[in-house]
């Protein structure tokens, strides 16, 4: 029996074992996916807990519901791969050899890799990257009177690009809507050039932070946060005070990745960006957030990457060439507030320009523009997501971004 | 695109001056580019945009001011002194690789 492995029960690692198990022969291929957590998040939903909007256990269900017949679901922490040997170590002490591995263990937040960053954690300082913090983050929201609110990103890259950006616009309504938006001091600080950076977005939504009356830091790259003098500080020296400070750390991929050699200075495993192959190893591939891919940390990226990945899987165990390379495609609506949403589609190649998606001029959504069907398809989303993508099942999109739709007059 | 002429090379920008085309840049349009953000090029300031140059060829990206102090060696304050107030933009632009953005 030949075994494939997969490290990660997330959104990658999931629909990984939905679309192969099917494929691989069940008289010729065991399938195990290894996991630390019975529980599957639905990460794009941590966004609205802080707000009330969504309850946590609206975010959570079984890891095991999605997990296909067929299919060994391991509970286990991760201890290191060894390549050399085709195995993985579990802090267990168990082994698990493979004859292909699927690394699918995604990112996580770090706040301890900036200094002061932790020390007031869950008191001043928030963040709404973990099912924790997000429910932390509401717990103090409710009760919150006002003062200076800043929203910081340490460094790129980050999962879902946007969520700072959403996390502002709705903070925004929020305290519009609890009738305090006029006690609250909202500062967007960024350590690229600006909020938006994409010359065609940028025209578009360039302003959305001056309406909203937000204030914006930017090129801030930070060397500690004053946890006692409530102050962020950079390497150049500027000081930005908060009250509430609602940061996204540095993110990392698993730490298990840096003790198997395999990563980055971050713990993404370098892979060929069309294909998801180690660049290294020819039987790993890495998949979703885990990989150093120049896409958007998505769960769209990684939807459309795993419409393409089984066939050149499959292809690549036969021995033959990958046939169908993958284009960096991610679409992601934007939360904006007061009911309404924009949506972004783009690729390794172009920028998110405006137009209507799926279909040409009829959408029903529009592209870089904000509109309450944007809103709706975001909250169907989560249906959709439970349903349909985790499963493995086909969504009628397809999986290479299309020009079609779109409006190329800006370029 | 449009083009321009730097160095006497005729290459092709994009609307805020940045070469657009990896293989067009050299060392002679470095010091030009340079010298436009007021950035005198030492031997120091060389190995920083040399790095990051192969650093693009291997990942596709231009690298973080993080990443440019863990891998590269080059730590931040230091790139802070050698290209002040914007570190992360002015060597992307001296080095002819995509200045760091987000997604949108």
């Amino acid at each position: 029996m030949k075994r494939l492995l997969i490290l990660g029960a997330g959104t990658a690692g999931t629909m990984a074992a939905n679309k192969l198990r099917p494929q691989l022969p069940r008289d010729e291929w065991n399938v195990t996916i290894v996991d630390q957590s019975d529980t599957h998040y639905y990460q794009p939903g941590y966004l609205f807990i802080p707000f009330g909007i969504y309850r946590p256990d609206e975010v959570t269900k079984p890891t095991k519901r999605f997990i296909p017949s067929g299919v060994d679901l391991v509970k286990a922490e991760i201890d290191k791969v060894v390549p050399d040997e085709n195995k993985v170590l579990l802090t267990d002490g168990k082994e698990l050899p493979y004859d292909y591995l699927i690394i699918a263990t995604g990112t996580t937040p770090r706040p301890d890799e900036t200094p002061g960053m932790a020390d007031d954690l869950g008191g001043s300082v928030h963040e709404f990257y973990t099912y924790n913090g997000a429910t932390a983050l509401a717990e103090k929201l409710r009760t919150w009177e006002g003062g200076k609110l800043v929203v910081h990103v340490t460094e790129m890259p980050i999962k879902c690009p946007v969520a700072p950006l959403e996390f502002t616009f709705l903070a925004d309504a929020f305290f519009t809507e609890q009738g305090i938006r006029d006690k609250v001091d909202i500062t967007y600080v960024t350590p690229l050039e600006g909020a938006f950076t994409k010359p065609v977005a940028s025209k578009y939504l360039g302003d959305m932070l001056d309406t909203r009356n937000v204030h914006l830091e930017p090129d801030f790259m930070i060397e500690s946060i004053d946890a006692e003098g409530k102050k962020l500080v950079s390497f150049d020296e500027r000081e930005i005070p908060y009250d509430l400070l609602v940061t996204i750390p540095l993110n990392m991929g698993a730490d298990y990745i840096a003790r198997s050699d395999l990563g980055d200075d971050l713990n993404y495993v370098p892979v060929d960006q069309f294909t998801l192959l180690s660049k290294k190893y020819d039987n790993i591939f890495a998949v979703g957030d885990a990989s150093d891919i120049p896409a958007s940390k998505a769960g769209s990226v990684a939807h459309f990457a795993m419409d393409l990945f089984p066939a050149n899987f499959m292809n690549h165990i036969q021995g033959l060439k990958m046939t169908e390379p993958f284009d960096g495609h991610a679409n992601c609506f934007i939360e904006t507030g007061h009911g309404k949403g924009l949506l972004i589609d783009f690729n390794y190649e172009t920028e998110p320009l405006p137009g209507k998606y799926p279909l040409p001029g009829v959408g029903p959504f529009s592209l870089l523009k904000e509109t309450e069907i944007n809103h709706w398809g975001k909250v169907m989303f989560r249906w959709m997501y439970w349903n349909i993508l985790l499963p493995g099942k086909e969504l009628p999109l397809p999986a290479l971004m299309s020009m079609a739709g779109k409006d190329t007059g800006d370029l | 695109m449009p083009t321009a002429t730097i160095a006497g090379h005729e290459v092709q920008i994009n609307d805020e001056g940045f070469l657009t085309e990896y293989d067009e840049w050299s060392e002679d349009i470095a010091t030009e580019l340079a010298g436009n953000i007021g950035v005198e090029m030492t031997p120091r300031h060389w190995e920083v945009i040399k790095w990051l140059r192969e650093d693009y060829k291997e990942k596709g990206e231009t690298a973080t001011t993080r990443r440019v102090q863990t891998v590269g060696g080059f730590p931040t304050k230091e790139q802070f002194q050698l290209f002040p107030k914007k570190p992360a933009k002015k060597m992307a632009y001296i080095a002819g690789v995509p200045k760091p953005h987000g997604c949108v």
